[in-house]
């Protein structure tokens, strides 16, 4: 716990002094990142890490290769909206070990924007919970790979490789060039990072970034089910 | 003799990673993929901005590519040293103590990574790109400086990744702390040490010698004054810091060895 606080907090002060680098580069000022914004934006990055839980740990491909699934399928559940229920039912403990943290730290070292509106912070909370089912389907189309793939490693650790990028962890998507920022709003990835900073710090209308959220939910958690029930035929139970 | 068990450890573990050509193949590729995930953040920032600390896009682009490089053959060595945890928990670390080897050459042994060395050709590849565009005025001795930086530097990130890792003998689940520092300092050394406020810039450059991997070499082949007021032989030393590294790595290996008790069964 601790461990992987003071990772977490390492990560978020090597980011965040290397885009105010760049911003002050900038004559304070990038694609709407001042300062104040810069640092907002790092920390909640650093919280939703853990929240919305951009890595997870595999498990149920782990358990499609070694076949134990199979105890998962003659469960009378909906296998995805179980897994769901209890990803949510974790990121209400990772509200407050995982989100808040990082946050809390940011808002008493460095200069912090708050929303101005007092409305946006149970905007905020609405939008980060909608990134984390989108995180978890999307987490779930990667592990139900190993349907197919018995070895889903790759699949895996490409996602682990480039959803930093691809989601604004790692540097705001305001700062891509143009032709980059248009495809990667056309794709789910900024729903589960930068949508709910961007609903924080007020860049755009939250409105239209909670129905661009709500719309990739739905998308995701519904080629998750036909995925499931594709896979489901495939199961083969080795050994008896 | 043992020198002889050393070489053959290793080729049998390169061997047996090439009989999956297919997996090896994806592997590298990801690992190519991993390194240039930095790169295209330094390529993002340099579209908003035209230096960094003072330092233009293809002088950062050097150090980023000594650091990868130097990242690259460290991990190759010593990234097994990230499974010393779960040697420690299930007491599979008095076999190695029970062998007539030393125990961090076993551990290094253990699991050479071949697809690790797509990370080392990608930065490789940077490294060609940046040293054409960079102005230096090339000499002998810079020449020398050029191939001895990332070796140096590998020597330096291995002997963190070795002190780092030592803290797993008291705390058994203490790789997090230590991933804190090893890919850590990888990130913090792809970048001018400038930019960094100053408890972060003096724990992980000079604490963690992190400066001496590439920022003071690159300096130093540029021809580059140190924003920071160090004097430009400081981008000579790193081979010197690499040697002192290694050694206080083997001391504090040594003692944490010293610490360890088995589980008991």
């Amino acid at each position: 716990m601790l461990a992987g606080m003071t990772t977490n907090v390492v990560f978020g002060l090597l980011r965040l002094s290397i885009i105010t680098a760049a911003v002050k580069a900038a004559h304070g000022e990038i694609a709407n990142y001042d300062i104040a914004a810069t640092n907002t934006y790092v920390w909640i990055g650093q919280g939703l890490l853990g929240f919305v839980l951009l890595w997870g740990n595999n498990e149920l491909a782990e358990r499609v290769r070694s076949g134990d699934v199979v105890v998962d399928l003659y469960r009378p559940w909906h296998l995805q909206g179980a897994l769901l229920a209890e990803d949510v039912g974790r990121g209400g403990f990772a509200l407050l070990v995982r989100l808040a943290p990082p946050m809390v730290f940011g808002m008493l070292l460095f200069p912090f924007q708050f929303p101005e509106n007092p409305l946006r912070w149970p905007l905020f909370l609405l939008s980060a919970t909608i990134a984390l089912v989108i995180s978890f389907g999307v987490r779930f189309l990667v592990e139900a790979s190993a349907f197919w793939l018995l070895d889903n490693r790759g699949v895996y650790g490409f996602w682990n490789v480039t959803s930093g990028l691809l989601c604004g962890l790692t540097v705001p998507i305001a700062f891509f060039p143009e032709w980059a920022r248009n495809a990667l709003w056309a794709s789910p990835f900024p729903a589960l990072l930068q949508a709910p900073i961007d609903v924080f710090l007020g860049h755009g209308s939250a409105a239209k970034l909670l129905l661009y959220q709500a719309i990739w939910a739905v998308v995701v958690l519904a080629l998750g089910h036909f995925m499931l029930q594709r896979a489901v035929r495939r199961v083969v139970v080795q050994g008896g | 003799m043992a020198d002889v068990i050393y070489t053959r450890l290793i080729g049998a573990r390169i061997r047996s990673q090439l009989a999956y050509r297919g997996s090896f193949a994806i592997d590298f590729v990801s690992q190519v993929m991993a390194q240039s995930y930095e790169l295209i953040v330094i390529l993002v920032l340099f579209g908003q901005v035209t230096a960094l600390g003072g330092f233009s896009r293809d002088e950062v682009l050097l150090m980023y590519a000594f650091a990868g490089a130097a990242f690259g053959v460290a991990d190759l060595f010593a990234g097994q040293l990230d499974n010393l945890p779960t040697y420690i928990r299930t007491g599979n670390f008095d076999v190695l103590l029970m062998r007539p080897l030393g125990t961090l050459p076993q551990i290094m042994c253990s699991d050479i990574r071949l697809r690790r060395i797509g990370r080392i050709t990608g930065a490789l590849a940077v490294m060609a790109y940046a040293l054409s565009h960079v102005a230096v005025d090339w000499s002998p001795a810079k020449i020398l400086l050029t191939v001895a930086t990332p070796v140096a530097g590998a020597v330096i990130y291995g002997s963190v990744w070795v002190v780092a890792c030592s803290i797993c003998f008291w705390i058994v689940e203490g790789r997090e702390f230590a991933n804190a520092v090893t890919y850590g300092s990888n990130a913090f050394t792809s970048y001018p040490i400038n930019v960094y406020a100053r408890p972060l810039r003096w724990l992980m450059a000079f604490v963690v010698p992190g400066a001496f991997v590439a920022y003071y070499p690159s300096l130093a082949l540029l021809g580059k004054q140190d924003p920071l007021g160090l004097p430009g032989w400081v981008g000579w030393t790193s081979p010197l810091v690499a040697v002192l590294a290694a050694t206080a790595a083997g001391l504090v290996w040594r003692f944490a060895v010293r610490h360890y008790r088995g589980t008991g069964s």
